[in-house]
């Protein structure tokens, strides 16, 4: 059922600057709108609230991807287009990527923003478990100040995430890695058709072995499985400092059930969703050995 | 001989014959910026298929909406108003968008092209006519949007492989073909550009 | 000409967006309406509230007492109100209709019109319905039962030497999401009469219906198709009550143009599906691999009112045992009420559902006689002179077998499932392979007597320069109606595809050349196209107009014009005439269903990957005859087309319910395929041309929708070992199968 159109407001500020003045002066009225391929599907379907929005689309000063030695540094207007054509990303980050290609269609990750993708905080969104697994930081900025917090933390509960009103994203960063070769990225969205779908389960693990062979490094994040998006913390604890085998294998497994708690809706069950999870913490362990 | 009989012959007046609006296209002199602070219908720019024409709309208007009824440019269609579809695809500054989801206030920066803009007069683009000679249209209501999208696929590779021609149309939906005869309209297209980049450089 | 790729006829304008479809047409003056619905799916109307800070007395308002004449949607039986009026029989069902000039408002109106219903018991599946739940219709909750009876299964199965199989299969909704959602625009007065434009199947079903509407005379409605995107069926039925809906809004404003177009949710919500299945098998198989004796249950649900559930019933009954030769067979097959909205019309029309039922179960009876599934079909397929269930004798020069033996080399069937099978055993195999298939046939056109008490009637008028005019209600919604009648025409009258031109569908200018379904456009109104086209050459023979045994387009276009001079005009009507030896007894269910079928072997092969479940089809092979083939590019679009909603049928489309109403009804949540998720088609004719079709054809359009599904299920258990029986094999329901599967071989 439509909305009525005439009921929303929309401010559209030219400089960040301005942009966060009018968030200061209405901190709880005022929403913020990127690239609309989440509001806008409910704003036709009628569930969006009337009211006034804030569009920071046009504000370039939240585009553009920032390479240093030591971080990637991703504007919060960044596309999925634009993540899954940057060869740096494509190189270091391949998670994020695939999670940047496999969202929507072609059409959406041309709108659709990392920036919006973290701030609509849906437990079923694509990109987060890469950023998890990534231990990427968000920089939050507000009239007069500005943070950088782990990513990991951020979401406290179901739409409830570490953000002061009238704080708005501005930025993303990636900590870079040495050593590519002994990294391990293992990503798997499952959504019943290849593109245009909304994830059953999203995983994103990325480990590192030493030269012994033991897990030196390990980072695990899933969509889909809990009210938010979720750092699957006892699968982590489980597998660091142990050598990948069958039986770390079975443990992974065993703490993933631990992980999660999914639930039933209109896209899957929470029995699907539990055992698919620990298949694919099984399955990451398999990879690692081998 | 007699003669086929027609239930009946009530003739109410009918559908208005369409005058395109895109005609009347104003110089860029009088640009309205959009304000910062919009309330109500507010006037604005859109430059749609080269033009340059205003409109008066709700900020928050879906772009697919502007262009339907307040330009009259109906090739652009609605199949599900949430992004999910593709049949209201138009380019916004070269790249595919789901005009569905587009805040008209967020296109007026842009420069847009939908399907009305892609022949060149009489002369169809050579993906229109594969379209119709390979089968990619049948009932033909994803077609102005799945060709667009065709053309944002080719535009990024030119001689596509099937895996980059199934993720490339993968956002708009079909629910005739099967999909098989598009990919057919894609794949003629390329070979044509290809014969005739060679024709065209010895 | 017939056999050859000519352009679509409205290509130009669907490329170019020019095309007009509902929504794109411009009316002056023009209100937009608002359908206002229950969300109850049982319940007893008290009162409508219309709340919230609204002009309210500047809508135009329509409740069941302001039907000008009956409160009634014509179709099979009389019991769906326009309007609900007491009694509510599902969700989504309309009360109230709104219209206003102001688009926006009228989004704000519709929600701020409250019905107040007091809610009854609801009835919300087969098996309730059955038991009585409540009680919706008649005594039995049944709109319709058949029994179709051959032989005596009863005594079959008590002979020795018999391997007896049952099972049971259920086949879900299935919507069928055309991509134009529903929409018309009605002009309503007493003055003017009613005229709709919509997008619709059936100009004369709507027309059918809105003449007790208003009660006005036939000639004072006028139904005329916009451009149409996509239908399936699902814009069969269902446009007649828009269209209602539309006119009774214009009628109350005083004439002002309405238009009523559906968005998704709506569409998905309060639109015909596909009808729900539960099919069981009992059947007896000798120690030859032979079928003995066959029977089926088959069971519908048809959801809270009648429409056109008893002829989807029958077509599910007529194919539900399939065209395996089987001296004793006994179906019965009830089409029970429900509280949901009413399921209707879908490609394939009840077919889908029983060969499923039917094509799974062949499969466990040829591994229960230890036969391969390619093996048990071959020695029990129909063979010319053999008889189906209803005792038709197929006359048709059929060779099955072969059919089957060309999509076996097609698909390399024998070394892949060879080769799977030892991939598939070695220890932990991620992705498990299979193949499967499926044989059927679909009849073309209506059913039994349908086509003569159709009367279908085709006009075809010649103009100066011999250019031709097809008039006939046939509706071009995308599968080619336009093309393939210009080139059987074409081909009939040896002048020009470019000459020929179709009439839009208007009842004020074209005859009533029955409704766009039923696989019947190409071979039943094709055949009349055909035939006129031969009567306007005779005429112009007989008065001197052409000498000789040839002529060229000069000579005709010559010959057209001195006619014309001469009598005025040039026109042949031609009305539907049987097939000799089609003889139907509506009584026994007994005799010649269909003129003709097409028949079909479909193989899927798939993959399942076992840490997520999902299957995926990899490859599909689709053999089928369809008599002549008029345009191969257009024939194979049908097909894939069919096999894709077969793919989606068969793998991800799940209607949710909840009290009644489907909840996933949007795009995002009913899962179809994307072009990435179907496999490459090898699509292959296997032409036997239909002596009474228009140059050897028949139908094409449903075909497709029959066999992908039990195919790619019974590929799945070669792949996975697990049985899977009911519609879709979503991923969750391939791993509730494979973890009981676990847990027996652990404590069984």
């Amino acid at each position: 059922m439509r909305a009525y159109v005439p009921g929303y407001e929309m401010l559209a500020p030219k400089a960040l600057d301005e942009a966060l003045g009018l968030l200061a002066a209405s901190p709880e009225t005022l929403t913020p709108i990127a690239g609309g391929t989440d509001l806008m599907v409910l704003f036709e379907c009628g569930r969006l609230p009337e009211g006034r929005y804030l569009s920071l689309w046009q504000l370039d000063e939240l585009r553009g991807i920032d390479i240093t030695d030591e971080f990637v540094t991703l504007g919060a207007l960044t596309t999925y287009r634009d993540v899954r054509d940057h060869p740096l990303l494509q190189a270091e980050f391949p998670m994020l990527c695939a999670a940047a290609a496999e969202s929507g269609a072609i059409a959406i990750q041309n709108r659709g923003t990392l920036g919006g993708n973290i701030i609509n905080a849906s437990p079923a969104a694509d990109s987060p478990p890469a950023l998890l697994a990534y231990d990427a930081e968000i920089e939050l900025v507000k009239k007069g100040g500005a943070r950088w917090v782990p990513y990991r933390g951020f979401h406290l509960d179901y739409k409830v995430m570490d953000k002061e009103p009238g704080e708005l994203l501005r930025r993303v960063r990636l900590p870079r890695r040495k050593d590519e070769a002994s990294w391990t990225h293992f990503y798997r969205k499952v959504g019943t058709r290849r593109y245009q779908a909304i994830s059953k389960v999203c995983f994103a693990g990325l480990a590192q072995l030493d030269s012994k062979g033991a897990i030196k490094v390990v980072r695990i994040g899933l969509a889909s499985v809990a009210p938010t998006v979720l750092a699957a913390v006892e699968t982590e604890t489980a597998l660091i400092g142990q050598t990948p085998s069958a039986k770390l294998a079975a443990q992974a497994r065993a703490a993933m059930a631990k992980d999660v708690t999914p639930i039933d809706d209109i896209r899957s069950t929470a029995e699907y969703r539990r055992h698919v999870s620990i298949n694919l913490a099984g399955a990451f362990v398999d990879t690692l050995s081998g | 001989m007699a003669d086929p009989k027609p239930a009946n012959a009530n003739k109410a007046a009918g559908p208005k014959t369409k005058a395109v609006k895109a005609a009347t296209s104003g110089s860029s002199k009088s640009k309205a910026k959009p304000s910062a602070t919009a309330t109500g219908k507010i006037p604005m720019t859109l430059s749609v298929n080269g033009k340059s024409l205003k409109v008066e709309a709700f900020p928050m208007a879906r772009l697919l909406d502007v262009l339907r009824e307040s330009l009259d440019l109906t090739g652009t269609k609605e199949g599900c108003g949430e992004g999910e579809c593709g049949a209201c695809s138009v380019f916004m500054d070269g790249r595919l968008v789901n005009s569905c989801l587009v805040p008209v206030l967020q296109a007026t920066t842009a420069k847009i092209v939908t399907i009305e803009g892609v022949a060149d007069g009489n002369k169809l683009q050579p993906i229109q006519e594969t379209f119709i000679t390979e089968g990619g249209a049948q009932c033909g209501i994803c077609t102005p949007g799945m060709i667009l999208a065709a053309i944002a696929l080719l535009k990024k590779h030119p001689q596509p492989t099937d895996a980059q021609i199934r993720e490339g149309l993968s956002g708009n939906l079909c629910r005739c073909t099967g999909y098989m005869k598009i990919f057919d309209s894609v794949r003629v297209a390329a070979e044509r550009a290809l014969a005739n980049e060679g024709a065209s450089t010895p | 000409m017939i056999g050859t790729n000519v352009p679509r006829k409205e290509g130009i304008p669907k490329v170019t967006g020019a095309a007009l479809y509902i929504d794109d047409m411009v009316f002056d003056e023009l209100l937009h309406g608002a359908t206002i619905r229950s969300t109850v799916p049982h319940g007893t109307l008290v009162d409508v509230h219309f709340e919230g800070d609204l002009p309210w007395d500047e809508f135009v308002v329509v409740r069941a007492s302001d039907v000008p004449g009956d409160n009634v949607v014509t179709m099979i039986e009389s019991d769906q109100p326009f309007l609900a009026d007491g009694r509510i029989m599902h969700a989504g069902e309309a009360v109230v209709l709104i219209a206003h000039a102001d688009k926006d408002l009228v989004a704000r109106a519709r929600k701020h019109v409250r019905l107040e219903i007091t809610p009854l018991e609801p009835v919300l599946s087969i098996a309730d319905s059955v038991a009585k739940k409540a009680t919706l219709y008649a005594k039995d909750n049944a709109f319709k039962r058949f029994l179709v009876e051959k032989g005596s299964t009863k005594d079959a199965f008590k002979a020795d030497g018999l391997t007896i199989v049952e099972g049971e299969y259920t086949t879900g909704a299935q919507e069928q999401l055309y991509i134009e959602p529903n929409g018309m625009v009605a002009i309503a007065s007493e003055k003017e009469g009613v005229t709709i434009w919509g997008s619709l199947q059936c100009p004369y079903y709507v027309h059918k219906a809105l003449v007790p509407l208003f009660g006005l005379g036939a000639d004072n409605v006028r139904i005329v198709q916009a451009t149409t995107g996509g239908g399936f069926g699902g814009k069969e039925e269902f446009p007649s009550i828009i269209a209602g809906h539309a006119a009774l809004l214009s009628w109350k404003a005083g004439g002002k143009p309405v238009k009523l177009i559906y968005d998704r949710a709506e569409d998905m919500w309060v639109t015909t599906k596909r009808h729900p299945s539960i099919t069981r098998h009992k059947t007896a198989i000798d120690a030859k691999g032979k079928l003995v004796a066959m029977e089926v249950d088959f069971r519908i649900d048809g959801g809270a009112y009648a429409t056109l559930s008893s002829v989807v019933l029958s077509r599910g009954t007529i194919h539900a045992c399939g065209p395996y030769a089987c001296p004793n067979q006994r179906i019965t097959a009830a089409a029970m009420a429900t509280n949901h909205p009413p399921h209707g019309a879908f490609r394939g029309f009840g077919a889908p559902q029983s060969i499923f039922g039917l094509e799974r179960h062949l499969d466990r009876c040829a591994a229960a006689v230890g036969l391969t599934p390619d093996e048990f079909r071959r020695r029990n397929l129909l063979k010319p002179g053999q008889t189906t269930a209803t005792h038709q004798v197929i006359e048709e020069k059929i060779d099955l077998p072969a059919m089957l033996d060309l999509a076996l080399k097609r698909s390399d069937w024998a070394k892949k499932r060879e080769a799977f099978e030892v991939e598939n055993a070695k220890e932990g195999a991620r992705i498990k392979r299979g193949i499967g298939l499926a044989s059927f046939f679909h009849g073309s056109g209506f059913t039994g007597s349908g086509e003569v008490y159709l009367a279908s009637v085709v006009g075809v008028r010649a103009r100066q320069g011999g250019t031709i005019e097809i008039l006939a209600s046939s509706t071009e919604i995308g599968q080619g109606t336009n093309t393939i009648f210009a080139q059987i025409a074409s081909e009939a009258l040896n002048i020009p595809y470019e000459w020929i031109q179709i009439a839009n569908p208007d009842t004020a200018n074209v005859p009533d050349s029955g409704p766009t379904v039923a696989s019947r456009t190409c071979m039943v109104v094709g055949k009349l196209v055909e035939r006129g086209c031969r009567q306007l050459v005779d005429a112009l023979r007989k008065g001197g107009f052409l000498a000789g045994d040839g002529y060229d387009a000069k000579q005709f276009a010559r010959a057209c014009d001195a006619y014309i001079f001469r009598h005025g005009k040039l026109e042949a009507t031609t009305t539907y005439t049987p097939p000799p030896g089609v003889e139907w007894d509506e009584k026994r269910y007994r005799g010649s269903a269909y003129a003709a079928y097409g028949w079909a072997v479909y193989v899927a092969e798939v993959s399942v990957d076992m840490l997520t479940w999902e299957a995926r089809v990899e490859h599909f092979t689709a053999v089928q005859d369809i008599g002549k083939v008029i345009h191969p590019v257009l024939a194979a679009g049908q097909v894939e087309g069919g096999v894709t909603q077969g793919i989606g049928f068969a793998l991800y489309e799940d209607v949710v319910w909840r009290d009644g109403s489907m909840i996933n009804n949007q795009m995002t949540n009913y899962i179809i395929p994307t072009a990435a998720d179907v496999p490459p088609i090898d699509v292959v004719f296997h032409e036997v041309p239909f002596a009474h079709g228009p140059s050897g054809a028949k139908g094409v359009g449903e075909l497709p929708m029959d066999g992908p599904a039990p195919a790619i299920l019974n590929a799945i258990e070669h792949a996975t070992g697990l049985s899977i029986t009911s519609l879709p094999a979503a991923p969750e329901v391939i791993m509730a199968a494979a973890l009981k599967n676990a847990a027996e071989a652990t404590h069984g």
